[in-house]
């Protein structure tokens, strides 16, 4: 990518900022790319929340005071950009939680992952679900296939649970230089030297730890 | 679960790939006076008659589109530079060359938008088509070249492209993976072979692969 510094202003390194958007869009890709649901951002949330509310007080306070119109759309413009941005990102977690949620409430570092709110949610989601399959199937079932979690009794891990596929592969860019381990416990060592932009696709579980450490981004 | 879950969950749609090029920097000479707009996204302003200035590329279409401003076409936008690239596309055996990530997105918000504010709009719009074309054409010719490792790397590369080609990359680079992989299968039966009826793994696949 060395001689995309003269791009010019289009060019995407030149957006190195952080402001919350950027860090939202982040958030937003990432959790959009992501397999499996990511740690929620809840800092970063309610800091959106505050900002979105702020605006959207100015505009009022605009409008009152007879701003030009022009001023005022292009407020509700940026206004706008953020809160589809705030929506889809929530929307997008909710989506993961509908599909991964016996999963999700199954171990303490899945359940972790997710804010109050969306525990209630996934909580309710998986007990409507468990009633919902009990009352129409499987009680109607013999006694050894009863279980929502289980395909039957002589079952030891619970193998009806859908799981959010690790070993997938992702598009991933690099935000700095560094050298990244492409192997698991048990294979010959591989790395991998990245640099600031560069491309890859790659497989999940290799690159999830740069990217809950914002080493990598999702695209 | 089977019609709650989204298969395109993962994937950008169109209109989100432009949501994000929207975000790109452009520059344009206002012909009014504004006092700095300090939006979520960063402040930008003040804006001066014919004082240029760099805006994000939404925002220059709004004004654009209320006639408040002309654009200054980024460098690589022309003529000379798309000649070029698109002569070095066409080597065989060649790299893909160094183009803004969002490139298809900003030129086709520039020519929908600021179409009198580029020159020679309609040679600068084919020569873009060419070269998507022929980038397109030579992704889809490396894809024949991916190997079964754990990591691809894909140089300049755009969005659209990156996005295009996803799916299929994705499926195709999973399989490599699975076969590379005996013992991953191997482990899975030793471990469900106390279990006859989960030897197989097949009907399970649905629940998992979605």
């Amino acid at each position: 990518m060395a001689s995309s510094s003269d791009m010019g202003s289009a060019d995407f390194e030149s957006l190195s900022s952080t402001s919350d958007v950027e860090l939202l869009k982040r958030a937003w890709r990432n959790e959009k790319a992501a397999p499996e649901i990511l740690p929620y951002e809840g800092d970063l949330v309610e800091r959106a929340k505050g900002q979105i509310e702020l605006v959207e007080e100015n505009i009022e306070a605009y409008v009152e005071n007879g701003i030009d119109p022009l001023v005022v759309s292009l407020y509700q413009m940026d206004l706008d950009r953020t809160q589809f941005l705030l929506r889809s990102y929530l929307r997008v977690r909710l989506l993961k939680i509908e599909k991964f949620m016996f999963h999700s409430l199954k171990s303490e570092e899945a359940e972790s992952r997710l804010s109050e709110q969306e525990k209630v949610f996934a909580r309710r989601c998986a007990d409507d679900l468990a009633k919902h399959f009990e009352e129409s199937v499987l009680r109607k079932l013999p006694e050894n296939y009863q279980s929502v979690l289980k395909q039957s009794l002589i079952s030891e891990v619970d193998d009806m649970v859908p799981e959010p596929h690790l070993d997938t592969f992702v598009v991933c860019r690099s935000k700095s230089h560094f050298t990244l381990n492409l192997y698991e416990e048990g294979e010959s060592t591989q790395t991998e030297e990245m640099d600031r932009g560069d491309l890859y696709f790659i497989r999940y579980k290799i690159v999830k730890g740069a990217i809950e450490s914002g080493k990598m981004d999702l695209i | 679960m089977a019609g709650q879950t989204d298969p395109h969950v993962s994937l950008f749609s169109p209109e989100e790939v432009e949501f994000m090029a929207e975000d790109e920097l452009v520059e344009i000479v206002p012909n009014m006076n504004m006092e700095p707009l300090n939006f979520i996204a960063g402040d930008f302003g003040r804006f001066i008659p014919q004082i240029p200035i760099q805006v994000p590329l939404w925002l220059a279409v709004a004004l654009k589109r209320r006639g408040k401003c002309t654009f200054r076409p980024p460098g690589w936008l022309s003529v000379d530079n798309l000649t070029q690239v698109l002569e070095a596309e066409r080597e065989p055996q060649s790299k893909f060359q160094a183009l803004p990530f969002s490139y298809v997105e900003i030129a086709r918000l520039l020519f929908d938008h600021a179409r009198d504010d580029i020159p020679d709009m309609y040679m600068v719009r084919s020569l873009v088509e060419d070269i998507r074309d022929v980038r397109l054409h030579k992704l889809e010719n490396n894809l024949g070249t991916f190997l079964g490792t754990s990591a691809v790397k894909m140089e300049n590369v755009s969005a659209m492209e990156v996005n295009l080609v996803r799916p299929f990359a994705r499926r195709a680079l999973e399989a490599f993976y699975k076969h590379d992989k005996p013992e991953v299968v191997a482990d899975r039966n030793t471990r469900s072979s106390r279990q006859p009826r989960e030897a197989n793994d097949e009907p399970r696949r649905p629940l998992r692969q979605r």
